[in-house]
C-alpha cells in the first residue's frame, strides 16, 4: 500500500508544486491551506509523513507540530517542517518542537525527495 | 488626740514606705522592675505637690481666692505644651549621664567646676525656705491634732526648747530617712527604684487624704457645692476672693505662672525625678496627661475647703493653713484627722527625701569632692576606695541640709504662710531657666554669660527676698527695708529702682530674671568659647541629630589602662568599674586584657562612667589627672569641626554625582532597551522580508526543476507551471523594487520632482491606470473630483503611486459580486483631501492603526494568502508624510473601509514661505 503524505501551505503555488511532487513519487497526497485544515486532515486519516509549512496565520506550523506530537494517535507520523525564514533559531526551534526534519525554503526538488525517502524509511526500519 | 498614737501612725506609714522602696529596690536588681509602668513615672513628678499644695493652696485661697492657680497652670502648660524640651532634657542627660541640674548646666558649658559649684550654692541657699516649709507644715500639724478635740493655733515656730520642739524631731527622722532611700548606691545616674515607688505611693496617699477631707467637707458639713457657694456668696469678705482685681491681679498671676513653668524644670527635685530617674523617654508620653490630670484632682476641693474653713472659724482664732485638718477636728472626724495628717506628711517627706537626695549629689559632687580633690594633703586623691567616702559625704550633706532648713524654720518661719516661703524658693530655682533653656537651643550661649548671669539673678533673689525675709523676722534691721539702704530710695529691696505695683515675689522675679536674661546673653555675646563649651554646646543643641551613639573625643592623650581602670574604681567600686569596662570591650568586641593603653574613646568612656557617680566636672578634673598629653585646643577643635563640615560637603558632592550617575545609567539603560528593540524590530524585518523573497523563489525554483525532471508532462500542465514561474518572478521583481523604494525613502535617499500642480488630472490618471482591473472584477467606480481643484505642491508621480496603491487595495478588496468603490478629492483648508472608499470586509479595529506597517497585511475573507507584497501602504505612508500630509483608514468591519490622505495646497506652503521670510 502507498505511503500517505499530507501538505500543509498557506501559498498555493508551493502547495501546488509540492502536490506534484508526492504523487509524481507514487504518495497517497492531501492537502490543507492552513493549520485549521491540517488538523482536520490529520483527523481524518493519520498520514506516515507531513510536509510543514511554519509561517502560517494561527494556528502557525509550530503549533500545529505540537499538538500532532502530543497525541499519542499520530505518534508514528514523520514531520519534515519547511520555512522560509532562514534562521537558525527557526531550525532549533522546530526540532525542539519534535520535528524530524526541517528544510529551508527553496529547496532543491531532488534533495526534498531523497529526504523524504530517507526518513520513510527510517520509519518502517 | 494622744501624741504616741500620732507618732506610731506616722512611724507606721513611713516604715511601709520604706518597704515599698527596699521592695522596689529588690525587684530593680533583680531586673523585673517594679516601675517599668509609666504611671509610676507621672505620679513621682507630682512630687511637684508639697505641703504647701496640701495645706498651703487652702491658705492662699482663703487669703487672695483662685491666685493658688497658677502654681499649678504653670506645669500643666509645661506638660501639655513644652513636652518637646523635657524630652530633650532627658535625652541630653542619658547621652551625657547627668545627675543633677548643676552637673546639667555645668555640662553644657564645658564641664565648668566653678559654674557647677555656683548652681549647686544657689540651690542649697534657694531650697533651704522650702525645706523649712515642710518641716513648718508637719510640726503645725502635728500639733493641731495632738489638741484634737480641740481647734487651736500651732505653737509659734521657735517657741519651746530645742529638744522638745517636734520640728527637730521631724528633721532628723526625715534625714534619716532620706539617707535610707537614696544613698544605697554611689552612681547617682543610677535610678533610685525603690524611692520612686515610694514617692507614687505617697502621692496617691496625698491625693487620697486630700480628696477624703475635700468631699467631707463639701458632701459631709455642707450640702454639696451649691450650698457651699451659695452660703459663701452671701458673705461680702468670702465673695470678694473670686475676682481677680485689677491690672496688679493679672500680672501677679503672669509672674505666678511663669515662676511655676521655671519650678517644674529648674527645681532640683523636679529635675531628679522628672529626668535623672527617668527610666525611658517614652514615659514621658503618659506624663504629659497624667500629671496634669493629677494637678486637677488634687485642686479640685482647695476652694470649697477653704470657702468653707472661712464660714466656719473665725480667721483669728484658725490659721487658714490648718483649715485642712482643723475641719475634720471640729466635726469631731479623729479617722479623718489622722489621715489628712498622715496625707500631710506624705507630702512633705516626698518632698524633703526627694530634695535631699537631689542637693546631696550636688554638693558632694559639685562643692565638696572638688575641694578635697584638690588639696593634696588630705591624700584623697590616692585613697584606693573612695565609694564609702562619697557616700559619707552625701550622708552628712542630707543631715547639714535639713539642719539648715531647720534654722530657716527657726529664725524666719513664722513671720511667713506657707506658699509666701515656697515661692521664694521658687525664684531662687527659676535663675536656672535662662542658663538651661537657651543653653538646649542655643549654641551662642558662653560659660561666663552663665556664670554671670546666675550671679546676678541670685544677687538679686538675696537681696530683694533673702535678706528682707530676715529683716522682717528680725535678724536684721528693719529700715533698709523700709528707707533702703543708708536711706537710698531708689535700692529699697521691695521697690527696686522705683518699680512699684508688684508684691514682693513679683517684684524679685522680675528684676532677678530680667538681669539674669540680659547679662546671660550679653556676656555671651561678648565672650569666646573654648573647646570643650564649643563640643558641649553642640551636643545639646543637637541631641536629637547627633544622638547617643555619637561620642564626643576631645582627649587627645592616652593613659594606661590599669590607671584608668583603678581610677574609676576608686569612685565607683571595684566590682562595678570591672563591669563597665567589660561592657563596654563587649560593647566594642575588643579584648581589653590584652590592651595596655587605653586610647581617647576609652578615656571618653571612662570619663562618662566617672559622670554618672561624681559629675561631669569632677570627673573631668580626675580624668585629666590621669590621662597623659591635654585636652584638645581650641584650634584642634575648629580644625575637626572644619573637616567634618568639609567632610559633609564631599559626601554630598558625591550624593549629587551618584544621582547623576544613576540618572546616566538609567538613560543609558532606556537607550539599550530601544536599542535592543531596534535591533529585534530589524532582526524581524530581515526574517520577514527574506520570507517574503524566499516564498516566490521557493515556487520559481520547485517548477523550474518539475519542469526539467519531467520532459513528458503534458502540454496544459506545462503552461500551468510556466505561468506560476512567470507570476512569482514578476511578484519578486515587484518586491525588490517597493523593498528599494522604502528603503531609500526611509534612508531619505530618494529624489523626488517636487512641483505646484493641478491634483484633478493626477486622480483621474490614477483611475485610468487601473481600469482594466475595475472593468475585469465588473466594479463600480464613481468619480467625485471636481474641476479647478487649487494647486499642490508634491512629486507628481509619487502623488499618482500612491492613488494607484489605494485603488489596487481597493479592487482587491471591494465585494466580488457587486464591487463599489468611491473616489472623492476635496481642498479643506490649507489641505488637499483625497479619499477611497470600497464596499469590501472592512479593517476589524485593532489593525486600523498596524496597517500602515511593513508587511502587515489584513486576510481577505476565504482567502487563505492576500495578495501583495505588505509594502504599499508603509510607503504610500511614508510619501505622504514626505508631502507635509497626512494618511489614515476609516472602517467599520462590515461595512467597508475609506483611506484617506491630505497633502497641502500650494498657496498654503507659500503664504508660510512668505510669513517666515
Amino acid at each position: 500500500m502507498a505511503q500517505s503524505v499530507l501538505v500543509v501551505d498557506d501559498e498555493p503555488s508551493i502547495l501546488l508544486a509540492l502536490e506534484f511532487m508526492m504523487k509524481n513519487a507514487g504518495f497517497e497526497v492531501r492537502t490543507a491551506r492552513d493549520g485549521e485544515e491540517a488538523l482536520k486532515a490529520l483527523a481524518e486519516k493519520k498520514p506516515d509523513l507531513m510536509l510543514l509549512d511554519v509561517m502560517m496565520p494561527p494556528p502557525d506550523g509550530y503549533d500545529v507540530c505540537q499538538r500532532v506530537r502530543a497525541d499519542a494517535r499520530w505518534k508514528d507520523t514523520k514531520i519534515i517542517m519547511l520555512t522560509a525564514r532562514g534562521r537558525d533559531v527557526e531550525r532549533e526551534k522546530g526540532l525542539a518542537m519534535g520535528a524530524d526534519d526541517y528544510i529551508t525554503k527553496p529547496f532543491s526538488t531532488r534533495e526534498l525527495m531523497a529526504k523524504v525517502r530517507e526518513i520513510l524509511k527510517a520509519g518502517a526500519n | 488626740m494622744a501624741g504616741w498614737v500620732v507618732i506610731l501612725a506616722s512611724l507606721a506609714y513611713l516604715s511601709l514606705l520604706f518597704a515599698i522602696a527596699y521592695y522596689g529596690d529588690r525587684r530593680a536588681d533583680a531586673g523585673r522592675s517594679l516601675i517599668r509602668n509609666p504611671a509610676f513615672y507621672a505620679l513621682s513628678i507630682a512630687v511637684y505637690c508639697t505641703s504647701w499644695t496640701f495645706y498651703g493652696s487652702v491658705g492662699r485661697a482663703a487669703e487672695s481666692g483662685a491666685e493658688f492657680l497658677p502654681i499649678y497652670l504653670g506645669p500643666t502648660l509645661v506638660f501639655l505644651l513644652g513636652w518637646f524640651m523635657l524630652r530633650k532634657m532627658i535625652r541630653i542627660s542619658k547621652v551625657n549621664r547627668i545627675t543633677s541640674i548643676a552637673d546639667f548646666v555645668a555640662a553644657r558649658y564645658g564641664k565648668s567646676q566653678m559654674l557647677a559649684g555656683l548652681v549647686t550654692v544657689i540651690a542649697v541657699v534657694g531650697i533651704l525656705p522650702y525645706i523649712s516649709l515642710q518641716l513648718k507644715a508637719v510640726s503645725q500639724s502635728f500639733s493641731v491634732l495632738l489638741a484634737y478635740p480641740a481647734v487651736t493655733q500651732p505653737n509659734p515656730a521657735g517657741s519651746t526648747l530645742l529638744l522638745l520642739d517636734e520640728a527637730l524631731w521631724v528633721a532628723l527622722l526625715m534625714a534619716i530617712f532620706s539617707i535610707l532611700f537614696g544613698t544605697r548606691h554611689i552612681d547617682a545616674a543610677e535610678h533610685h527604684q525603690g524611692m520612686v515607688a515610694a514617692i507614687a505611693f505617697e502621692s496617691i496617699v496625698k491625693l487620697v487624704a486630700f480628696l477624703a477631707v475635700g468631699l467631707f467637707v463639701t458632701f459631709g458639713i455642707f450640702g454639696g457645692f451649691a450650698d457651699l457657694f451659695g452660703k459663701a456668696a452671701e458673705s461680702p469678705a468670702i465673695a470678694r476672693l473670686f475676682a481677680i482685681s485689677g491690672a496688679g491681679g493679672v500680672s501677679s498671676w503672669v509672674m505666678l505662672t511663669f515662676l511655676a513653668m521655671a519650678a517644674i524644670v529648674c527645681l532640683p527635685r523636679q529635675f531628679q525625678v522628672t529626668v535623672v530617674e527617668n527610666l525611658n523617654e517614652r514615659d514621658l508620653k503618659r506624663a504629659i496627661w497624667l500629671f496634669p490630670a493629677y494637678l486637677i484632682a488634687i485642686n479640685l476641693f482647695v476652694l470649697p475647703i477653704a470657702v468653707a474653713g472661712l464660714l466656719q472659724f473665725d480667721k483669728s482664732a484658725v490659721a487658714p493653713d490648718t483649715f485642712v485638718l482643723s475641719l475634720p477636728i471640729a466635726e469631731q472626724q479623729p479617722w479623718l484627722a489622722l489621715l489628712v495628717f498622715l496625707g500631710g506628711l506624705s507630702a512633705a517627706t516626698g518632698m524633703v527625701i526627694v530634695e535631699t537626695i537631689a542637693l546631696s549629689t550636688m554638693v558632694c559632687n559639685d562643692l565638696v569632692m572638688p575641694v578635697l580633690l584638690r588639696s593634696r594633703w588630705f591624700g584623697l586623691a590616692q585613697r584606693a576606695d573612695l565609694t564609702k567616702t562619697l557616700l559619707g559625704i552625701r550622708r552628712g550633706t542630707i543631715i547639714v541640709i535639713v539642719l539648715l532648713g531647720y534654722l530657716y524654720y527657726r529664725l524666719i518661719g513664722e513671720t511667713y504662710a506657707l506658699v509666701t516661703i515656697g515661692l521664694v524658693s521658687f525664684v531662687a530655682a527659676a535663675q536656672f531657666a535662662p542658663a538651661m533653656v537657651a543653653g538646649m537651643f542655643w549654641k551662642g550661649g558662653t560659660r561666663a554669660g552663665a556664670f554671670a548671669g546666675l550671679l546676678t539673678g541670685f544677687a538679686i533673689w538675696t537681696y530683694t527676698l533673702l535678706l528682707p525675709s530676715f529683716a522682717r523676722s528680725g535678724w536684721l534691721p528693719l529700715d533698709f527695708v523700709e528707707q533702703g539702704p543708708f536711706g537710698i530710695e531708689l535700692l529699697k529691696p521691695y521697690a527696686l529702682f522705683g518699680l512699684a505695683g508688684f508684691d514682693a515675689i513679683g517684684h524679685a522675679t522680675f528684676w532677678s530674671i530680667v538681669a539674669n536674661i540680659g547679662v546671660y546673653v550679653g556676656v555671651s555675646l561678648l565672650t569666646r568659647q573654648d573647646a570643650i563649651e564649643r563640643i558641649q554646646a553642640a551636643q545639646f543643641v543637637d541631641v536629637f541629630r547627633t544622638g547617643a551613639a555619637h561620642e564626643t573625643v576631645f582627649w587627645r592623650g592616652t593613659a594606661t589602662l590599669t590607671e584608668l581602670r583603678d581610677l574609676v574604681a576608686r569612685f565607683v567600686g571595684h566590682e562595678r568599674a570591672e563591669q563597665a569596662f567589660r561592657d563596654y570591650a563587649r560593647a566594642r568586641g575588643i579584648n581589653l586584657e590584652k590592651a595596655r593603653e587605653a586610647d581617647a574613646d576609652l578615656i571618653s568612656f571612662a570619663e562618662r562612667v566617672l559622670a554618672g557617680a561624681i559629675g561631669a566636672a569632677s570627673a573631668r578634673v580626675m580624668v585629666g589627672s590621669v590621662a597623659k598629653g591635654e585636652m584638645v585646643g581650641i584650634e584642634e577643635v575648629m580644625r575637626i569641626l572644619d573637616e567634618a563640615s568639609q567632610i559633609l560637603q564631599y559626601s554630598r558632592q558625591l550624593e549629587l554625582k551618584s544621582q547623576q550617575l544613576e540618572a546616566a545609567t538609567r538613560e543609558l539603560r532606556e537607550a539599550n532597551l530601544r536599542l535592543q528593540e531596534l535591533d529585534r524590530l530589524k532582526d524581524d524585518f530581515l526574517s520577514t522580508v527574506s520570507h517574503e523573497l524566499r516564498t516566490p523563489l521557493t515556487s520559481i525554483r520547485s517548477f523550474s526543476e518539475i519542469l526539467l525532471d519531467n520532459p513528458a508532462l503534458d502540454k496544459d500542465q506545462r503552461g500551468n507551471f510556466i505561468g506560476i514561474i512567470a507570476r512569482e518572478a514578476e511578484r519578486l521583481t515587484r518586491l525588490i523594487n517597493q523593498l528599494l523604494d522604502l528603503a531609500k525613502l526611509e534612508a531619505g535617499r530618494l529624489e523626488w520632482q517636487m512641483s505646484d500642480f493641478d491634483p484633478g488630472p493626477v486622480v483621474q490618471d490614477a483611475v485610468a491606470a487601473v481600469q482594466g482591473l475595475i472593468v475585469e472584477k465588473n466594479i463600480a467606480l464613481e468619480s467625485d473630483v471636481p474641476p479647478g481643484l487649487p494647486f499642490v505642491r508634491a512629486d507628481k508621480d509619487r502623488l499618482t503611486q500612491v492613488v494607484i496603491n489605494l485603488l489596487s487595495n481597493a479592487v482587491k478588496f471591494a465585494e466580488p459580486a457587486n464591487g463599489r468603490i468611491w473616489v472623492r478629492a476635496r481642498a479643506e483648508g490649507d489641505y488637499l483631501e483625497v479619499s477611497v472608499r470600497d464596499n469590501g470586509p472592512g479593517i476589524p479595529r485593532e489593525w486600523q492603526d498596524r496597517i500602515f506597517e511593513r508587511f502587515v497585511q489584513v486576510k481577505k475573507r476565504d482567502d487563505p494568502k492576500p495578495q501583495g507584497t505588505g509594502l504599499g501602504l508603509p510607503i504610500c505612508k511614508q510619501i505622504i508624510e514626505f508631502f507635509g500630509g497626512r494618511i489614515w483608514v476609516a472602517s467599520r468591519p462590515g461595512h467597508g473601509a475609506t483611506f484617506s490622505f491630505t497633502v497641502p495646497l500650494s498657496r498654503a506652503i507659500t503664504r508660510k514661505l512668505v510669513a517666515a521670510a
